[in-house]
């Protein structure tokens, strides 16, 4: 069984709920993300997406575009996180996601990115400004493979269209829990659980949501109905926070320790 | 076959490459549009704005003294700098405005580069009672302080881009995560023939309205069509606007006039076409600035109307297919070619329009007096009288 497959066959055993945190590959080193890599895999986190640096993120907030700027600024490109993925497979086996916009992926070539990322050791990848409609050339590339492509469903997907996203997706459903970008929010729009259990009663797959989602409340609350809870912005926020702080990484991963364990509690 | 195909493509360029989250109210548009294609009821009401509210339809006219002073062929100015708000943006606008109210859009949001697309936005906003929102570059906000006020005025609130480029490309991503956020109330007034389909095909279709009447005119005049159309590309709305009714007529050269900022070798320009490579920006497949890792490069142009470095995927494909022809002109040039027009004819030209002027300076002396150029002028200068002014070294 594959990497992804596997953490939800054996959460859905436990009746457990994934955790899945985000940061931007290269914010603001590489270095810096091998070593919180390996600090939120101690820390008990299931599946780690890394982001891929672009200059115009358009579907992210201020925090992960800041990011994504940090990045590009030490020339992070999306060979070097690739490379990264494959540096960190000497040391580990936790399932890793790529999430990038389309562009540096079809600049690198669809099909060698594929095979690199393969090599590499990456688990999957999501597109965010890639649809079902668009995602032919990378889905047909990966028929097969042990690269998983994540789509997103959003909270105006029609029925028809969860449909059509459960039967391409692989690993897992993206749900994203807003209308809107990247980013924490205090509150969370009512309608997940609804949605949730809509696309639930539409495909087979596991769903885990993300997009805003920051505090320990939210994520025990979000946790009660998904398979799996992601944060992104929230976590970057503190890399940015710490920057120039003596110890940066502790901050950052004790915060990620409180997100797994609210995540992990029993409901 | 008619494009683009019903995945918006045109050829390999177009597509919808943009968050699942706005896919539905894409659909959504897509199919409004086309219905609204078809109601004689809706066409009947634009037509009215068009010639009532806009001023339609803009002369062709014959620039004598240019023709004489450049020497070569004749050369005709279709004005469409003479429409209300200054250039052909509002064509665009009023179909997509009325287009928002069918579907029952309470909010207006766009982006703008020169203000252009803004003012023509926020007018017409005003006109039918809707709240609307223009985000633009700070670094446009900047050179472009009259459309900056006069959105104002109009009731609009106009939203600073500070991130990136803090030009047209990234106020498009900010208007793109507004509508993301909006998408249930608002719509997006997208002023060029870019973005995810059905955009590039509905802003032709809305713009198209200047090669009808071109056609028409001409024909009228000179009893033969023209042998050159000649129209500046940033994005590309006015030149596909004239070129789209002419596309079938093989003997007329369609020629697009990118901007070459400092000089294409400086690397400081907005050559999308002549120097860029394939790639996917703001939800559409076209051609990109963009460097060896698919980072969107930032281009550079005088005229804030053309500094993008993405194009509609239509003159991709025109591009590729050999239909049309682009050449570039560099912001010197186009100041030349901005005097020059003010000199001749009396006419003070956008800066954007200065380029397709400033190649038809070096196109007419190597044609035939009894050929033919039509220029479309699509804008009226007023806006870039601080930018020429600290160009040519004037205080004001």
């Amino acid at each position: 069984m594959k990497r992804i497959e596997q953490v939800f066959f054996n959460l859905v055993k436990t009746n457990k709920t994934a955790f899945i945190p985000f940061i931007t590959a290269g914010d603001p080193t590489i270095d810096t993300t091998r070593k919180l890599v390996f600090a939120f895999e101690e820390a008990g986190a299931d599946i780690i997406e890394l982001g891929i640096p672009f200059s115009d993120p358009l579907a992210d907030g201020h925090t992960i575009q800041q990011a994504s700027e940090r990045a590009l600024k030490n020339g992070v490109s999306l060979r070097n996180v690739i490379e990264l993925v494959s540096d960190i497979r000497e040391k580990s086996s936790v399932p890793i996601v790529l999430m990038g916009y389309y562009n540096p992926i079809f600049k690198y070539g669809v099909s060698n990115f594929v095979r690199d990322s393969i090599k590499a050791g990456v688990d999957g990848i999501i597109v965010p400004d890639l649809p079902p409609e668009e995602a032919m050339p990378i889905y047909d590339e990966t028929k097969n493979s042990s690269l998983a492509v994540i789509f997103l469903a959003a909270p105006t997907s029609t029925d028809d269209r969860i449909k059509l996203i459960g039967r391409m997706t692989k690993g897992f459903i993206y749900y994203v829990s807003l209308t809107g970008v990247t980013g924490a929010r205090g509150m969370l729009p009512r309608t997940i659980k609804r949605n949730v259990s809509r696309i639930k009663s539409l495909t087979s797959k596991p769903v885990s949501v993300g997009f805003g989602i920051s505090t320990p409340q939210q994520a025990k609350e979000v946790a009660s109905y998904a398979d799996g809870v992601i944060v992104g912005s929230a976590i970057v926020k503190l890399i940015e926070q710490n920057l120039n702080k003596p110890d940066p990484l502790d901050k950052v991963t004790a915060y990620v320790k409180q997100m797994v364990n609210a995540t992990k509690e029993e409901n | 076959m008619k494009l683009p195909d019903k995945n918006g493509r045109f050829g390999k360029f177009g597509g919808r490459f943009v968050p699942e989250t706005v896919i539905p109210a894409l659909l959504e548009l897509e199919k409004a549009y086309l219905s609204a294609k078809k109601d004689k009821k809706f066409q009947k009401e634009l037509n009215y704005y068009l010639c009532e509210y806009a001023g339609r339809p803009s002369p062709l006219y014959f620039a004598q003294r240019l023709t004489k002073t450049i020497g070569g062929a004749k050369i005709y100015l279709k004005r469409e700098d003479l429409l209300h708000t200054g250039a052909h943006k509002i064509n665009n606008t009023l179909g997509q405005v009325m287009l928002a109210r069918k579907m029952g859009k309470k909010r207006i949001i766009a982006e703008t580069g020169a203000g252009q697309h803004g003012v023509a936005t926020a007018t017409v906003a005003s006109m039918f009672g809707l709240e609307c929102e223009v985000f633009m570059g700070t670094d446009d906000i900047h050179r472009q302080s009259l459309n900056v006020f006069k959105m104002k005025l109009l009731g609009t609130k106009v939203t600073p881009v500070t991130s990136g480029s803090k030009t047209l490309k990234d106020a498009t991503n900010q208007a793109i995560r507004d509508w993301v956020t909006n998408v249930g109330t608002t719509h997006y007034v997208i002023g060029s023939v870019v973005g995810p389909h059905p955009y590039p095909m509905m802003v032709r279709d809305f713009q198209t309205v200047i090669g009808k009447e071109t056609r028409k005119q001409i024909l009228r005049i000179e009893k033969k069509l023209p042998n050159y159309i000649v129209a500046c590309v940033g994005g590309g709305s006015n030149s596909i606007g004239i070129f789209y009714p002419f596309i079938p007529d093989q003997k007329v050269s369609l020629i697009g006039v990118e901007a070459a900022g400092f000089g294409i070798k400086t690397g400081k320009h907005a050559v999308t076409l002549g120097k860029g490579t394939i790639g996917a920006l703001h939800g559409s497949m076209s051609y990109l600035l963009q460097d060896n890792n698919g980072q969107i490069k930032i281009a550079h142009s005088i005229s804030a109307g053309l500094d993008y470095p993405g194009v509609g995927p239509e003159h991709s494909f025109l591009k590729k297919t050999g239909r049309a022809e682009y050449y570039s002109i560099t912001d010197k040039e186009a100041l030349e070619g901005f005097k020059l027009l003010c000199r001749t004819e009396g006419i003070i030209p956008a800066l954007e329009s200065a380029h397709a002027i400033a190649y038809v300076k070096k196109l007419a002396p190597k044609l035939k007096k009894n050929e033919i150029i039509i220029i479309c002028l699509s804008g009226r200068g007023d806006k870039d009288a601080n930018t020429v002014a600290e160009a040519l070294g004037v205080k004001l």
